[in-house]
């Protein structure tokens, strides 16, 4: 039980006679993905189900799963591997407290805690090592305490405090990090104080003249969405963890939403950004749409991971909504064209708001999740089943793949602009492959991540990673990489064949941004996170020399930091160095990502 | 403990009964009947299906044609067009233009040949199999070694005859203008190269296109002599970096996940044009290919030349070999479509990756009974040799007694059971006679001319005996070759200590070079494997720091040493030659008639006891090493190949040679650790004292 969900809901009981406010925590799993209502299970039957209501595949069954895990994987219901139910508050260690600020604390009346739940909560992203560790009940260096500040002032005396004190302060927003930027580094002695933006959430005002909106860096994506749909407006910001990945974790690690080829990334949206760092606040003294001042300073901002301060208030660009959206699907006989037909798109610069090209591994599972056929699947899987029949003829199996698409605008320029995507896929061998097929598509991304925790539960570990790559390397890349994957999985002693199947997720005028998605049965390997890491960091070795960057949106956190030298050269390093060494002296904002 | 892996096992009856005789089947069904055999192979899985016209147009219009032909057309000041006009002429000279058709014609002459020139053709069926496993992963090189035109469809036969893909194979031109045959070839896999391309960049940027096209879509595998041309000698030629760096390239570019490298040692019992060979390294030019030629050519085709063995080697992963020695990631700032002069990381890499495989076909090649004899026939005097004969009992005892060296020295030998050595010496009757128990070496005059011949000529019908003879020993030398040099440094220094040794050993290594093949950077691995061999054989026992001559091993190292005295032999005379002779700047076309008149004139005096030093050969293989060494450089400027010499240094090298020069190894240590690169400085050095 989350500590500050009691102190609050009480507060707000009193306040206001009804409580309104949910605890995330409350209501997410401990120790996988996502809500706890949520998830693939077997049922009695031995058929593949996902339980609750919050998404489109909620309460359905999906027949296919089980038969695709097993063929896949070698994976087998009999051989489970189930997670530890509850957390064991005995094995986490406790709190190593600096009484003198924990007492400064108090007089603010700023919320905190040390319970071991909360902690625990806060001491991890979800990179695969973390989570299965967890599942084990391993339960590593955690932060020996919580504070939920409510507002940027807040942030600004709990950064004095711990400047004084000398206290780590790890700034938390929605930890869906997957660079192992939350991990307590080890060596790390003094109390670290986990720093949680969550209930900084509100938006503090809309500029309905010059479309901006000034909120709160503690909002989760799908909040912040929500609440300004309610006006008429949208940010368009969606990355694929937008239900719980927050404002201020999107600006510190650079990241990047489906949409963006409409409403830009990060740093495309963001007009204005503070910033409480241990030398004082830092922010812009106008709202201008562009500045030469120098190098942008939202450049040292942007993707420092967490490194200089605690963004508290970020400005940014707003959208009206969409009057009109439409999914699409376009399968094409094989990944080459896809990916020329990508690039052509990219070329003409008309690429629709979204365009993700599955390769076939990929377009297979996505079958395999198909839901068993219910009123709303109906007409799609007869579609599917027609389209299978009459235009399938000559497309090989084994090696099509499918190309989803997302419009959006006003009605007449999207069927306008979908024409033009499709006659150009059409010169690539693309065929249209219906609405629902597409929808179907970004769907899957939501509870894809869910997927996971099922594959844990028998012998299945993976996770995906990501890339951007010039245009002329993506072909290279994608082969080479999963390529590596299949050979490194046989070296390091795996009994079976693992998945290795990519994606292209964005196109940009010089390249793309390509996603890997890698997962193998352990069944006798007694290591089996350390051959995934072996596996995973090769992976990265064959990126890098084929051309591909560190990192397109994941940042670098304590995963990938190892190279980061020969991604930006020592005097690189040494620039960033200099900016940390001003900023934070003292290195306060001790979580050590990125250098 | 690596790279020993790559090398083949120690011989034994196992490893002999991994060959099979794939003519015995043929024996025994119709040629026509094979040669229109079903053929499915299983090609690589990336490849899609082109024709030969796919591949050319994909080479025509590649980013990078286009780049370099705008780059000639503004040096040349014409017409891009023109220059594109000009590659697709060369393309079209150059252009394999692979037919099934074809290949069953050739598979059908081929094989009728083959049964009549050999009487078996042994394959290791699990090379073979391996290989079929290969070609379905990533793009295959086949690399044989090259040692008679006959092996230039080897390859392809037997991959025909076993439901292999038929590789693409990288022809010298001269053999693309022989009439009806030339273009044969072609339809049946070949590509033609011009010989001396030097620096036509037109020229090189299609080839390498080409090339590299193959490789990238691994159309089909592709078969390339990696030592660049026939050996005259049957001794590894030091390979060439060309070819070898267009076909790594797509891996370092990252345009392929992994290349596969297959080397193939093809060994002979008897090489069909061995008196040729002979005749052509005394300077009688080599007939020009024709058809005509061929057809003339078509007596050898009534003599017996014993066995054929073809060793398909171990397939090597390009990305294994070249794991932890390149960063492939210097090719992220250049588009990979243009130009990009490789990193000396690359280069050292490529090299290193050329002479290993050159390794690998020695390691992989069988020595037979006749070239363990040839190494002893080569020690014995020459008179002896040419007058009243060896002893057939004593070479007999001598050759069993060499057999078991070969082994312990883990070479692998070629040696059925039955009275080898008596018909094996009947097989080579073209060299040697076997009479009233003694054997002599056979000179083949001409025996339709009753004139004496002159004492020069003499020494001329001699040498072409000596020479076959010694390419037949050149066939075992690499077993030999680095205890050979240990046993040589022991003569030369008489030192017992190991790092005095060791660095005499790096002389040695350094100035035959171009002899022997030593894989780059290798020289300590070599030197231990060169003392644990002779400590193998019971001829040192060794210490931490010393290196001591047992009394057993006296007879092991007198053989080796003895085995490379030729080549110090041959070394000093040119040296010598360099020094005395009077200009400074000579020509190759001076230079080679010179040393053979000087070598002519000391053997008729009876100071110069080796024949060898009137190869053209060797004679080029000096010239190499020096200019290697910095003691000769070419005249940039000239036409006709001159050099200059440095006459101090050449001569220093010599006495270093036969240690005229007291106190050496202290120098020597001082500075040919490792490599000689600084040679100039130790003669500076030593003309101080």
């Amino acid at each position: 039980m989350c500590c500050l969900c009691n102190t609050k809901r009480a507060m707000c009981l009193l306040t206001c006679g009804q409580s309104i406010w949910v605890c995330l925590q409350e209501i997410m799993k401990w120790n996988g993905w996502g809500y706890s209502d949520s998830k693939f299970l077997y049922n009695k039957k031995g058929q593949a189900e996902f339980t609750g209501k919050r998404y489109r595949l909620s309460g359905m069954i999906i027949p296919g799963l089980r038969e695709w895990m097993e063929s896949t994987f070698g994976a087998n219901l009999q051989h489970k591997t189930p997670a530890a139910p509850i957390l064991n508050s005995s094995a986490v260690q406790p709190p190593t407290l600096n009484e003198a600020f924990l007492k400064e604390l108090k007089s603010t009346g700023i919320p905190f805690s040390h319970d071991a739940e909360d902690r625990v909560f806060r001491s991890h992203g979800h990179c695969l090592h973390e989570i299965f560790a967890l599942r084990e009940g391993k339960i590593g260096r955690v932060p020996d305490l919580v504070v939920w500040p409510n507002c940027h002032n807040d942030v600004v005396k709990i950064v004095e405090l711990a400047c004084k004190h000398n206290v780590c302060l790890m700034p938390y927003g929605g930890g869906t990090s997957v660079s192992s930027a939350l991990e307590c580094p080890p060596e790390e002695t003094r109390s670290i104080v986990s720093l949680d933006t969550s209930q900084m959430n509100r938006i503090l005002w809309i500029d309905e003249k010059n479309l901006t909106a000034h909120v709160e860096a503690g909002i989760v994506g799908q909040d912040l969405e929500r609440l300004l749909n309610e006006s008429g407006y949208c940010t368009g910001h969606e990355p694929d963890s937008m239900e719980f990945s927050s404002l201020g974790g999107w600006v510190a690690t650079r990241a990047s939403g489906m949409k963006k080829n409409i409403y830009g990334n990060i740093e495309d949206l963001v007009v204005h950004i503070k910033m409480v760092t241990p030398q004082g606040v830092i922010e812009k003294s106008c709202q201008g749409p562009r500045m030469s001042t120098g190098p942008d300073v939202h450049h040292f901002i942007m993707g420092s991971e967490g490194t200089l301060g605690v963004v508290t208030e970020v400005t940014m660009k707003i959208r009206p909504m969409p009057e009109y959206q439409k999914y699409g699907s376009v399968v094409f006989p094989n990944f080459e064209m896809g990916v020329a037909c990508l690039r052509e798109v990219a070329r003409q610069r008309c690429a629709p708001a979204s365009i993700r090209l599955m390769d076939n591994e990929q377009f297979k599972f996505g079958h395999a999740l198909k839901p068993q056929v219910s009123s709303i699947f109906t007409s799609f899987l007869d579609g599917l089943k027609k389209f299978y029949i009459t235009k399938f003829k000559g497309f090989d199996p084994n090696r099509l793949c499918v190309a989803t698409l997302l419009f959006e605008g006003d009605r007449e320029k999207v069927l306008q602009h979908e024409k033009q995507v499709y006659d150009i896929a059409a010169k690539f061998g693309g065929l249209a492959a219906g609405e629902d097929n597409g929808q179907r598509g970004y769907m899957l991304t939501f509870v894809i991540a869910y997927l996971r925790d099922l594959g844990m539960d028998y012998y299945v570990i993976g996770e995906s990673f990501e890339t951007s790559v010039p245009w002329d390397r993506v072909l290279d890349i994608c082969r080479n990489v999963k390529a590596r994957i299949v050979r490194e999985c046989k070296d390091k002693g795996v009994q079976f064949p693992p998945l290795s199947t990519c994606r292209v997720t964005q196109t940009y005028d010089a390249g793309a941004c390509v996603y890997f998605y890698f997962a193998f049965n352990y069944r006798g390997l007694s290591d089996p996170v350390h051959v995934y890491e072996q596996v995973e960091h090769a992976a990265r070795e064959e990126i890098l020399a084929n051309g591909g960057s560190l990192s397109h949106h994941h940042g670098v956190g304590k995963l990938r930091k190892e190279w980061m030298r020969e991604t930006i050269s020592s005097v690189g390093m040494g620039m960033l160095r200099s900016v940390k060494d001003y900023v934070d002296p003292n290195n306060i904002f001790g979580n050590r990502n990125l250098l | 403990q690596n790279n020993l892996a790559l090398y083949p096992r120690t011989a034994s009856l196992k490893d002999e009964e991994e060959f099979t005789d794939i003519l015995e089947e043929r024996r025994c069904t119709t040629d026509l009947g094979y040669a229109l055999r079903t053929f499915n192979p299983q090609p690589y899985k990336g490849a899609p299906s082109s024709s030969t016209s796919d591949l050319k147009k994909a080479v025509l219009e590649s980013q990078y044609l286009r780049y370099i032909a705008k780059e000639i057309a503004l040096e040349t000041g014409s017409s891009v067009e023109k220059v594109r006009q000009e590659a697709r002429g060369i393309l079209e000279e150059m252009s394999h233009n692979l037919q099934l058709g074809f290949i069953r014609l050739m598979a059908y002459t081929v094989n009728k040949v083959f049964k009549r020139l050999f009487r078996s053709i042994y394959v290791n069926m699990e090379g073979l199999n391996m290989l079929q496993q290969a070609i379905q992963e990533s793009p295959v090189i086949l690399m044989p070694n090259h040692r008679s035109y006959v092996d230039f469809l080897i390859v392809s036969f037997i991959l025909f005859t076993y439901d292999i893909p038929i590789p693409v194979i990288a022809a010298g031109i001269p053999l693309a203008s022989m009439k009806v045959v030339g273009e044969i070839l072609r339809r049946s896999g070949a590509f033609f190269i011009r010989r001396a391309i030097g620096s036509d960049k037109l020229y090189w940027a299609v080839l390498s296109e080409y090339v590299r096209t193959i490789v990238r879509t691994g159309c089909a595998p592709l078969e390339f002599y990696v030592e660049g041309f026939r050996s005259r000698t049957l001794k590894s030629v030091v390979p060439k970096l060309g070819m070898m760096d267009m076909v790594l390239e797509p891996y370092f570019k990252g345009e392929v996940f992994d290349i596969t490298l297959v080397p193939i040692s093809i060994s002979y019992d008897r090489v069909v044009e061995e008196s040729l060979l002979a005749l052509e390294l005394l300077g009688v030019p080599k007939p020009k290919e024709s058809t005509t030629g061929l057809f003339k050519a078509s007596r050898v085709l009534q003599e017996d030349y014993g066995c054929m063995h073809v060793n398909f080697g171990r397939p090597l992963s390009v990305r294994q070999l070249c794991e932890g020695k390149i960063n492939r990631s210097e090719y992220n700032l250049i588009p990979r479509d243009l130009p990009q002069r490789p990193s000396t990381e690359i280069q050292d890499c490529v090299n290193w990756v050329a002479h290993l495989i050159v390794r690998t076909q020695e390691e992989g090649s069988l020595i037979s009974p006749w070239s363990l004899m040839a190494c002893l026939l080569l020690q014995a005097p020459i008179t002896t040799l040419t007058e009243e004969g060896l002893q057939w009992h004593g070479l007999t005892e001598k050759t069993l007694w060499l057999r078991k060296l070969v082994l312990d020295f883990r070479g692998r030998l070629n040696w059925p059971d039955s009275d080898v050595m008596s018909s094996t010496v009947a097989l080579h009757h073209s060299i040697v006679h076997h009479k009233a128990g003694r054997v002599c070496l056979v000179q083949d005059g001409d025996p339709a001319s009753q004139d004496p011949l002159s004492p020069e000529e003499g020494v001329m019908r001699t040498a072409a005996a000596v020479l076959m003879l010694v390419s037949y020993r050149n066939q075992a030398l690499h077993v030999f070759v680095r205890p050979g040099i240990l046993a040589t440094a022991i003569h030369i220094t008489k030192s017992t200590q190991k790092d005095e040794l060791f660095s005499f050993f790096c002389f040695l290594r350094d100035v035959f070079a171009n002899e022997f093949i030593f894989i780059p950077g290798r020289a300590s691995q070599d030197f231990d494997e060169a003392c644990s061999l002779l400590q193998k054989c019971g001829a040192v026992h060794m210490s931490e720091q010393e290196v001591t001559v047992l009394e057993t091993g006296l007879e092991v190292l007198s053989f080796l040493q003895k085995l490379l005295q030729p080549f110090l032999d041959s070394y000093q005379l040119i040296f010598r030659y360099l020094c005395e002779n009077g200009a400074h700047v000579f020509t190759e076309k001076q230079f080679l008639p010179a040393v053979q008149n000087l070598a002519t004139k000391l053997i008729l005096s009876g100071d110069l006891h080796t024949f060898e030093v009137l190869s053209s050969d060797t004679q080029k293989n000096v010239l190499s090493a020096l200019r290697r060494l910095e003691a000769v450089t070419k005249l940039r400027a000239s036409q006709q190949n001159e050099y200059k010499v440095n006459k101090a240094a050449v001569r220093r090298t010599g006495d270093i040679l036969c240690k005229i020069i007291c106190d050496i190894p202290v120098k020597i240590k001082l500075l040919f650790c490792v490599r000689l690169e600084n040679f100039v400085l130790f003669f500076t050095l030593l003309s101080l004292k």
